[in-house]
Parts: C-alpha cells; structure tokens; sequence
C-alpha cells in the first residue's frame, strides 16, 4: 500500500532530512513512525500526502509512483489518503459538522450523502451530540476527534496522523489510539508518527523508528 | 403475484440507477454552483463596508465612460434636429432684374434637393436692415440701395448633411446671377468634428477605466484570498482541487461587476433625472420637442455585461496569480 524505495530528501538549503528510506507498508497493516523530534517522520509523512517531493528513490501509494503524479492530479491523489494533524487544522468559522463534510463536498457527493456520511462519521468519533458546535467551544480532544473525522469520512483507504496525541493526556490520547486501531481493524492502512514511546509500546503494532533521516529500526519488516 | 412485484421492483432498480445516479450528480453539481454563488454573495454582505466602497468605486469606475456615452447620445439626437437648420444664402448680383430673379427662384423650387426657398428681394432687405439695425438714416444718405437680393435656400433634410449641403453650394456657385454663394453651417460641421474627437475620448477614457475596474478588482480579491489562507491551505490538504478553490473567488468577482454595473445604472438614471427638467425647460425656449434620454434597454445589458465581465476578469487574473503561491507544507 506504501513502499518507499531508497528515499532521499533533501531540503532546499542542503538539510537531508531523509536518506535510503526503504520500508513497505501492507494494505490494513497498522504501524508506528517515531524517533527523535527532527529525525524526519513529519518529512516521510509529508511525502506521501504529496505535501513535499522526494529527491532521490520512489515513494509508490496503492500502486502509483507518487514521481509521476502532476501537480493537476495531486488533489485526486490526496482524497484517497486521511491526514490528521497534531495542530487539527480546523476551520473555525464553520460548524463541526460543516468542517467534517468539506471533503465529501470537495468531492461532490450530494446533500443525502453528505448528511448520512458526516453523521456516521461523527458517531464513530462519539461527536454526535456537537456536530453544530463551533470548534473553539471543544475542548482539544474534542477538536482533535473532528479532524480524525474529517479524516476518515470519504472512507479512504489510508490515514497518516501526524503526532495526533501531542497536546493531549494520556488516558484522552490512549482513547484516540483505540479509534485508529478500530479503522485499522476495518481494513485501512494506517501510518501514525509519535514520539509517545510507552503508549506506542503498550499497543503493539509494527514500529519504524527514524534516526537523523534513517530507518534504523523496524520491528516488523514485511 | 407478490413474486411478480418483487421481480418488477428489481427490473425497475436495475434500470435506473445510474440513470438516477447521473440526475443526482448533476444536481448536485449545480446545488453546490448555486450554493457557492449565493455563498460568496453572503461573505461579501459580511463586510458591508468596504463591500461598498469596492463597489462604489467600480461603479463610479463604469458610470463616467457609460454616462459620457449617453451625454454624446444626447448631442447626437439634438445635433441631428440641427441639420435642418442648414441653409445656403445665395447673394445676388445687383444687376440681376426682378423677372430673371424670379425664374431663379422657382427653377429652385423645382429641385428635389430643395425643401425651401425664401426671396428677399432688395427693397425688402433694406426695409428689414433700416428696422433692424436703426443705421435706416445713413442709407438713405446713399443715393443708391447697396444690399443685393438674397434667395435662401433651405436643402430637404437628405441633403442638409454637411457634405451634401457642400455639393449643393457647389452648384449654387457656377449660376452666374449668383454674387456669393454662403452655406450657413460651418459651425455644425465643428460641432460634427468635436463630437468625433469626444466620443474617441470617452472610449479610450473607457477602456483606462475599465483597467481601472480589473486593477481594483484584483487587488480586492487578492486581499480575500490572503484572508482566507488558512481555509485555502486545508482545502488543498483534503484534496480540493484548483477549481474548487477559484469558484468562490471567481463568483464575487462576478457580484462585484454586478453591483457595480448596477451603481453605474443608477448613477446615470440619477444625473439623467437631475437635468431632464431644465433640459426640457431650455427645449420650450427654443420651441423643440427634445428632450433628455436615458440608457436605452441594450445599453443597459451592455453595461452590466461589460461590469460582469470586468469583474470576472480581475478575479480570475488575481486567482490565477495567487491561489499557486498558497500551497499546504
Ligand atoms: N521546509 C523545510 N525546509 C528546510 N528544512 C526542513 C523543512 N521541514 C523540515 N526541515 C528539517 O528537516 C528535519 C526533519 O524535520 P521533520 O520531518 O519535521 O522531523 P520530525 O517530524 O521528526 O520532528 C528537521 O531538521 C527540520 O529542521
Ligand atoms: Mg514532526
């Protein structure tokens, strides 16, 4: 579902924040990306949403090389991948419910659609009750559900978090975990970048550790 | 039976769903266009007032050039009543007798050029110049009456265009009883030549403006895609394409040509209303039937369209110029 092969990325201004990034993620395979803060998982994420190029090596997303895909098509290709951000990325003068219908609109699904999708969306996340809430009246796990929703409600066969449980406390981060685990357990390819190594342990997935740029560790190489 | 029911829902469904699918995409499709046109017509009402003033300023913008445009109409309607006006003094030779004064006379007449011709013989004219200038007494000290006889000649409408009365002059010229040939519309054909220089002018002033109106109109929507970064960048993440995110921009540049066509029409109707009674007032003094028009229905289509267009045009000018600067990292 996600392979890199022998990826490089260097930054403009010489960083090389990836080198020789080999690994291949299975489809409905769960795994972990940690390492250090600055040991690049931001960056290897970042590659596969097409949010930066890689310099050097492949990066192939259910199939396609990701060096092929045009600026044109990059929207298309990013529908098919949920990213969750440790910062949310919200809007905040629209509604939860408005905020988690943005892709299903983007991608013109009719108002039924809409409605039924963002319902079930919202029930997953346990959210129901708030979907005509402002986000800045939740509180941060709250705010970070909406975006797990957001994420997940065209259904796309891959989600990446970004440090998801960064700012939030250990029982409300071990709540957020469980959800990823459950869209695992219904097929989707999960990649989750933290540096919580304790949580990470207690779940039990595959883990890449990143080391200056480099896979230096991967519990489960398949 | 029951089984004959189910069988024909089954054949009913394998019929038109996608049949319905399409009916529902396409409505979709333009729910969604509706609701981004009448979405972006909300976010503008949001900021009413600098809403107005970009408004009021593209429509003082297209107002000026349109108004220019219906003032020049206006000359041209009242400078064409003008041309009957047009007459040619033909200015005799003094030794021309009354009876061969007279077959001049209606050998003009005759003329299908001709609409009208007035005589003034000499006597007349000099009864006419005593009373009228009060010098009576000085001519009668001449022992001789030195005004000629005159025939005005006023040419039929089709040839009181400057160069068709100019051709008739000419002919007037070559009769030999003619003294002076003097055709009585230099002032008219100026009048002709300013309206040409003027209406160049409004045009050019036109088409300055109407850069003007993009120029605004870009910077305006320049400033709304700033505002809305943030919003554009998460668009992008989630897979929004570039046309998802030009659509809203693109719809206020539709409004704001619309409005400001609509200001421009106001403006106009305004200034039109102002000046139609004095106007009509100074007609009655010159006992003409004129009076002051407005834009007419075309002219009001080709004013908003020209708005709209502009409005488009700055819009999609600034959106393609901005929107690839904005990109998620
Ligand atoms: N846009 C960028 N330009 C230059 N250097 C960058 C950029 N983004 C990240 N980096 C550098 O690349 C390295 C890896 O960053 P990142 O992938 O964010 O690491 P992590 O997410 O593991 O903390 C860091 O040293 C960072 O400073
Ligand atoms: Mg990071």
């Amino acid at each position: 579902m996600i392979r890199f092969s022998n990826v490089n990325k260097r930054y403009t201004g010489g960083y090389d924040a990836l080198v020789g990034v080999n690994f291949h993620l299975a489809p409905g395979e769960m795994a972990f990306l940690t390492g250090h803060s600055g040991a690049g998982k931001s960056t290897l994420l970042k590659l596969i949403a097409l949010l930066e190029r890689a310099s050097r090596g492949q990066v192939v997303i259910n199939g396609q090389n990701l060096d092929k895909v045009s600026r044109r098509r990059i929207p298309y290709i990013r529908r098919n991948i949920g990213i969750i951000f440790q910062d949310h990325r919200l809007l905040f003068d629209r509604t939860v419910f408005d905020n988690v219908a943005l892709p299903l609109i983007i991608s013109g699904f009719s108002s039924n659609e809409v409605g039924r999708r963002v319902r079930a969306a919202l029930d997953k996340v346990n959210l129901l009750r708030k979907e005509k809430s402002y986000p800045v009246m939740l509180s941060g796990g709250e705010q970070q559900r909406v975006g797990i929703a957001r994420a997940i409600v065209n259904k796309p066969p891959i989600l990446l978090a970004d440090e998801p449980t960064g700012n939030l406390d250990p029982e409300l981060s071990e709540e957020i975990m469980k959800l990823f685990e459950q869209f695992n357990q219904v097929g989707v390819t999960v990649l989750i970048a933290s540096h919580d190594l304790a949580l990470i342990s207690q779940m039990g997935h595959r883990v890449l550790t990143l080391t200056k740029g480099k896979l230096t560790q991967d519990s489960g190489a398949s | 039976m029951a089984k004959q029911q189910r069988e024909a829902g089954r054949v009913r469904d394998s019929v038109s769903p996608s049949d319905r699918a399409i009916r529902t995409r396409v409505r979709t499709y333009l729910l969604r266009h509706a609701q981004v046109f009448f979405g972006s017509l909300g976010r503008l009402s949001k900021t009413p007032f600098s809403t107005f003033m970009t408004t009021m300023v593209i429509g003082i913008a297209l107002a000026l050039p349109a108004g220019l445009h219906v003032l020049l109409q206006n000359v041209q309607q009242l400078s064409g009543g003008l041309d009957s006006a047009t007459q040619i003094s033909l200015f005799l030779k003094t030794d021309t007798s009354e009876p061969r004064t007279q077959e001049i006379v209606k050998r003009l007449r005759k003329m299908s050029e001709v609409r009208q011709v007035d005589y003034v013989s000499r006597q007349q004219a000099l009864e006419e110049f005593t009373r009228l200038s009060g010098f009576g007494d000085a001519l009668k000290a001449l022992d001789q009456n030195p005004l000629p006889s005159v025939i005005v000649v006023t040419p039929a409408l089709r040839h009181a265009t400057p160069d068709a009365a100019e051709r008739l002059l000419a002919r007037f010229k070559l009769f030999k009883e003619v003294d002076l040939a003097q055709l009585d519309m230099q002032w008219i054909q100026r009048l002709y030549a300013i309206m040409d220089i003027v209406q160049r002018g409004v045009q050019i002033l036109g088409v300055i403006l109407g850069l003007g109106v993009v120029l605004v109109l870009g910077n305006t929507i320049r400033l709304a895609i700033q505002n809305r970064r943030d919003e554009i960048i998460i668009i992008k993440l989630i897979g929004g394409t570039d046309a998802f995110i030009r659509r809203p921009f693109l719809y206020s540049g539709f409004w704001y040509g619309f409005f400001g066509s609509l200001i421009a029409f106001l403006l106009i109707s305004l200034a039109v209303n102002a000046l139609s009674e004095p106007v009509a007032g100074l007609a009655l003094l010159y006992r003409s039937q004129f009076s002051l028009s407005g834009l007419n229905a075309t002219e009001v289509v080709l004013l908003g369209g020209t708005g709209i267009l502009l409005g488009l045009l700055g819009s999609w000018l600034a959106v393609g110029r901005h929107l690839r600067d904005i990109e998620p990292t």
